[in-house]
């Protein structure tokens, strides 16, 4: 038996999230009492692979193969189900981002296995397997059974954080059969850009919404993002007006962040925008309206002009960072 | 061609959600509307269908649910689908409800099979990659653009941080997100009055296993007060994130 994890890495460094999954896993493993078993498809590093067994890994799956460059739901599926045969996997673990959804679902009906997608706790019975996930958008919960004997679930980002349990972490090289049949679909470009920090892995994120009136007024914003290491976000209208790219946009049919602090610069707080950041641990409102919603979901909120307080708080930043 | 676009029937995105014992969805004074995807990805094709009439044949919506949902096909066909289908089955999990629209696929051939990227009711995120391997079809999923030209489907996908562009061999299952279409196209009175003569045909569901189910409901905890900081000491502000909520 073992738990199994789907790792991803970006441009061969693991991102946060993938040891927050093996964390996670290790955790239902000791539940379980077997072991963690982790795929990790695309060129990584050994110093690289090797960092997986500092939150639970026992075994490392390391499929490194051009073929595979570039998600493929169908391929990747067959390589996930060579493994999960191969390690005798009961629960499989996935992240609830764009590929766990790719993926995930397609294995559940590959192998007959129960899918719990976004949940955000450990299950609380593994007999019947009990998890809790967020519904209608964060504004409930509901506690769902997965009834076949293999489980799969995505997890929701920053759910769980990062546990430290350290294990063997053997690499082995994993050779995937791949059928030409499963290679239907082609990456033909790819437009990314890099350096920059990803809004789903930042722990910190600024934001703004139509309040700031402008594209134009973005510098500040960015300037409290540099300072605090932090990703930036917006509001739905404000990627539509095209004052921000579109991967900022968080909310109900955006990005679904939960990270440690969240800035809302005039954002009203709609409830299609809270359903994308109501997982965030810590919410800073400004709004000039004190009747804004923003501010029943804020943890701490300044009613006022975020043209006046948005320098403030940079010079109060700088004054904390230089002590 | 022929499209098929899969339609969940959701409560309104500002409905005030509540259950009744924790065990039942209280459905009195919901709206229902079509989920916000799949009303984007119908208005996407039909976008399609307009700039190269010819190329695309029909576009057909299905939903597998009770007759209540019925007003909500109704509304896709006045937007500007030309045929809509209901399964008549109750959705017990997303594996039951992908193996009826497998079904459905199956009855004709279509080309292009769309799905959005989640319902709004249940978050599942699951049903068009569960539909895919279903009927061994190829999915491209986070789909943010999706073109035909010269009989081929062009898609941008959305990755972390930028897009790629893909290809994907006919027939093949496209699940959308945003950019797929800017809003919603919204029924006109003509399209209102061509509905009512449009076909909308029922399928009896068929007999289909569920793995999941679901054992209660509940509210997520209410959140603590929000605490108002003075505009003019932006500083104590700082201090509370540093030292209270030790967040930077
Ligand atoms: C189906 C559907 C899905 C949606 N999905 C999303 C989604 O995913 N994400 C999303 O964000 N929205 C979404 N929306 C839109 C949502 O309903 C709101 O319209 C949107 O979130 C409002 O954006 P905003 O807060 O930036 O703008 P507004 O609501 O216009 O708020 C601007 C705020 O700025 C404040 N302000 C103005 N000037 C200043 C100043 N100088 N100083 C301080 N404060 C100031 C105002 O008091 C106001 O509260 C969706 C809507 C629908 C119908
Ligand atoms: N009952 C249903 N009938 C038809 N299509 C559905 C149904 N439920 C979900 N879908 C489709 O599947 C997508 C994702 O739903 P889900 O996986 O349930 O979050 C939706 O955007 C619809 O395209």
């Amino acid at each position: 038996m073992s738990v199994l994890v789907y790792t991803e890495n970006w441009d061969g460094k693991f991102k946060k999230l993938s040891f927050e999954l093996v964390s996670y896993a290790n955790e239902i493993a000791k539940k379980l009492n077997t072991s963690v078993v982790v795929v990790s498809i695309g060129n990584v590093g050994e110093e690289e692979l090797k960092k997986l067994s500092n939150y639970g890994a026992s075994k490392i799956l390391n499929a490194n193969n051009e073929k595979l460059n570039g998600l493929n739901n169908q391929a990747y599926t067959s390589v996930l189900a060579e493994a999960v045969a191969k390690e005798n996997a009961t629960v499989i673990v996935f992240a609830h981002n764009n590929s766990g959804k790719a993926i995930a679902p397609r294995l559940s009906v590959r192998l007959k296995a129960g899918l719990a997608t976004g949940v955000m706790t450990l299950p609380s019975s593994t007999e019947p397997f009990t998890i809790t996930k967020k519904i209608y958008t964060s504004k409930a919960l509901a506690n769902l059974v997965i009834k076949t004997p293999v489980k799969i679930v995505t997890l929701l980002q920053n759910a769980f954080g990062l546990v430290e349990g350290p294990a063997s972490g053997t690499i082995e090289q994993f050779n995937p059969e791949l059928k030409d049949s499963d290679f239907k679909t082609k990456v033909v470009d790819v437009n990314k850009v890099t350096g920059k920090i990803l809004l789903s892995d930042a722990e910190i994120v600024v934001s703004g919404g139509r309040g700031m009136k402008s594209g134009e007024n973005w510098g500040p914003i960015e300037e409290l993002a540099v300072l605090l290491g932090a990703g930036t976000a917006c509001s739905r209208p404000v990627s539509d007006e095209g004052w921000r790219p579109h991967e900022e946009h968080t909310g109900q049919t955006g990005k679904i962040i939960a990270p440690n602090l969240y800035f809302a610069f005039g954002i009203s707080g709609a409830i299609q925008h809270l359903g994308g950041i109501s997982g965030a641990k810590c919410i800073v409102a400004v709004n000039k309206d004190p009747d804004a919603p923003i501010f029943e979901a804020a943890d701490y909120g300044i009613v006022g002009d975020l043209q006046k307080v948005l320098p403030d708080l940079i010079s109060a930043v700088k004054e904390l960072k230089a002590n | 061609m022929k499209i098929l676009i899969c339609i969940s029937n959701v409560p309104d995105t500002t409905t005030k959600i509540k259950f009744v014992n924790n065990t039942t969805f209280d459905n009195a004074g919901v709206q229902w509307i079509i989920n916000p995807w799949d009303e984007l990805a119908l208005t996407r094709a039909l976008d399609i269908k307009d700039a190269q009439p010819g190329v695309i044949e029909t576009i057909t919506v299905v939903t597998v649910g009770s007759q209540e949902t019925e007003p909500t096909i109704r509304k896709a066909l006045a937007i500007g689908a030309d045929k809509g289908i209901r399964v008549n089955a109750e959705p017990k999990d997303t594996f039951f409800v992908a193996s009826q629209l497998a079904e459905i696929v199956k009855k004709d051939n279509y080309d292009i099979v769309i799905c959005g990227i989640e319902s709004s009711d249940y978050n599942g995120a699951a049903l068009g990659g569960m539909l895919s391997e279903l009927l061994d079809m190829p999915s491209v999923s986070a789909v943010s653009h999706l073109d035909v030209i010269n009989g081929q489907v062009q898609l941008k996908r959305e990755i972390d941080g930028g897009q790629e562009t893909v290809e994907a061999q006919l027939p093949f299952i496209g699940i959308v997100q945003k950019g797929i279409a800017k809003e919603p196209r919204i029924p006109s009175m003509r399209g209102i009055m061509m509905a009512k003569g449009k076909p909308m045909e029922v399928f009896e569901g068929v007999g289909a296993d569920s793995f999941t189910e679901f054992v209660g409901f509940d509210m997520p905890k209410p959140k603590a007060a929000c605490k108002k900081i003075d505009p003019e000491n932006v500083k104590e502000l700082v201090n509370l994130l540093h030292n209270e909520a030790k967040v930077i």
